[in-house]
């Protein structure tokens, strides 16, 4: 019984409990809460299994933006007085009681743990093929190589998904405050604890995510950790009442949107006229990638805060 | 060494399994949102310990992270019980 | 043959964990909001700053013995505002606008 074992072992029953707690919970704040130490958790076992870029994803997102956008929802769901929980409709409630559901979400588990099991041991999978083609790639960090480089198709695609989804939730807009500008505005007092808190971590957040970019080409990080981190920073300084989001209909936000997606396109398709879209000629694959997650990092951060600030809500 | 450092950071990681209690009893909100914090504040040393322990030093940049967005939720939550939902407690008129 | 570093260090991290074990048992233990805010506040610092310290010792480079200490000053940053902002929204005991239960 080493003490590694009694770590995992621990956080494995850890992980359980904190899931069943926050859906179960009666108080909806307590659920909330719950969530963020899941997501927190969570990170603690990517780590445990060597994914580091993961664990900083999912700390980053887990335990910051969705903390916000939860605890925002339900702050708007009972000024709104919709406080009720919403009953389901007879059929589903006949179709699915409690013990219906729990079934069915112990006969998922079961499968996906049976389907694992099936999975060869010592299977390296297209790892070696990965490590053989990690120089030619112009980044020594493999994850990092596998998104931007062997699989680029898929952080573009990824990527152009967020910026649709951040069209989605603006198609949302009641008419009178189309093009307006989202979320409430925010004040805080001028010399309080907040103001202060708001002016000094976007300073050091900003130097993080520019570490994490930074170190993405060979350690652990990348343009999704940096452009989290920044959005999450530029929130809290929007929180403090220091700042105040653009209006949606701002040429300049959505210039930011665009320009990770766009530069990322422009790249692939000069890579489209060499022969191979989205490939880079090996002289200049290290400039155009850390290029391409500079420009990401932005878009990034950009449509993560307008997803969590959501709909506008007022004219600018 | 390696051995006794992943031991207190299961001892954190109990510590932590109780203040999950306080976060599901609590009787006001104040009590929930200060059971996230030593949550986060836990997360953030189990993690420093694992670090130390197997020699990975990218992982005090997870912890990195964790420190620079422990705040968030409880800023996000003391502003939403505030009157019109975007105030600060320090302001007069509460 | 465990070398004085190593030894300064579990001491260190021990002590760490002690203190976030007694700032844990205060948050359950203590009666009202504000008493257990006192107790949270020396795990956050006391524990959590023992850690770190011990750990340094055990870190290669000045590079990753800065980055620990930034760590912990984040943490305590952190922990410091919520402290204040809680006490704040406890004291002028508003109604809790965020949580309700199941009827």
């Amino acid at each position: 019984m080493t003490p590694a074992l009694i770590l995992d072992l621990l956080l494995c029953v850890l992980i359980g409990a904190v899931a069943l707690s926050a859906v179960l919970a009666r108080d909806l704040l307590a659920g909330i809460v719950l969530f963020i130490v899941y997501g927190l958790l969570a990170a603690v076992a990517w780590v445990r299994l060597d994914a580091i870029d993961v664990a900083l994803a999912e700390a980053a997102i887990g335990a910051g933006l969705t903390g916000i956008l939860l605890v925002g929802a339900a702050a708007r769901l009972r000024r709104r007085g919709e406080g009720k929980n919403v009953e389901p409709t007879r059929g589903m409630r006949r179709a699915f009681g409690r013990a219906g559901q729990l079934a069915l979400c112990a006969g998922g588990t079961a499968a996906l743990i049976a389907l694992a099991l099936t999975l060869p041991r010592d299977g390296a999978g297209l790892r070696p093929l990965a490590e053989q083609n990690l120089a030619a790639s112009g980044i020594s960090n493999p994850v990092t190589a596998v998104l931007l480089n062997f699989r680029g198709y898929d952080t573009l695609l990824e990527v152009v998904v967020l910026l649709a989804a951040v069209i989605g939730v603006w198609s949302l807009t009641p008419d009178r405050f189309w093009g307006g500008v989202p979320g409430l505005r925010q004040h805080a007092r001028p010399d309080g604890v907040l103001a202060y808190f708001g002016r000094l971590l976007p300073a050091v957040g900003f130097l993080v995510a520019v570490h994490l970019l930074w170190a993405g080409a060979d350690a652990p990080g990348g343009a999704f950790q940096a452009g989290t981190v920044l959005a999450a920073v530029w929130l809290l300084a929007a929180m403090a009442g220091l700042t105040d989001a653009p209006a949606v209909s701002s040429r300049r936000l959505r210039l930011l949107l665009v320009l990770g997606p766009a530069f990322f396109l422009l790249v692939g398709s000069m890579g489209a006229f060499a022969g191979v879209f989205l490939g880079y000629p090996p002289s200049v694959s290290t400039a155009s990638i850390l290029a391409i997650e500079v420009l990401l990092a932005i878009s990034i951060a950009a449509m993560l805060s307008l997803l969590v600030l959501g709909v506008p809500r007022r004219l600018p | 060494m390696a051995d006794i450092l992943l031991l207190l950071a299961a001892a954190v990681l109990l510590a932590l399994a109780a203040s999950l209690v306080r976060i599901l009893w609590g009787p006001t909100p104040a009590d929930r949102m200060m059971g996230a914090q030593l949550a986060g504040t836990g997360g953030i040393a189990v993690l420093l310990l694992i670090a130390v322990a197997s020699q990975q030093w990218a992982v005090v940049d997870v912890a990195l992270v964790l420190a620079l967005l422990a705040a968030f939720a409880t800023v996000g939550f003391v502003k939403a019980a505030s009157p019109d939902g975007a105030g600060d407690p320090e302001e007069e008129p509460w | 043959m465990v070398s004085i570093m190593d030894i300064a260090t579990l001491a260190f991290a021990s002590a760490g964990v002690a203190f976030f074990v007694a700032g844990t048992l205060g948050l359950l233990r203590f009666p009202d909001v504000h008493s257990r805010l006192h107790a949270l506040t020396k795990a956050d610092n006391l524990g959590l700053g023992l850690i770190v310290i011990g750990l340094m010792l055990q870190a290669g480079s000045l590079w990753l013995a800065l980055k620990l200490g930034l760590v912990w000053l984040l943490a305590i940053l952190a922990a410091a505002t919520v402290s204040q902002l809680i006490a704040r929204a406890a004291l002028t005991g508003r109604p809790h606008t965020l949580s309700r239960s199941d009827p």
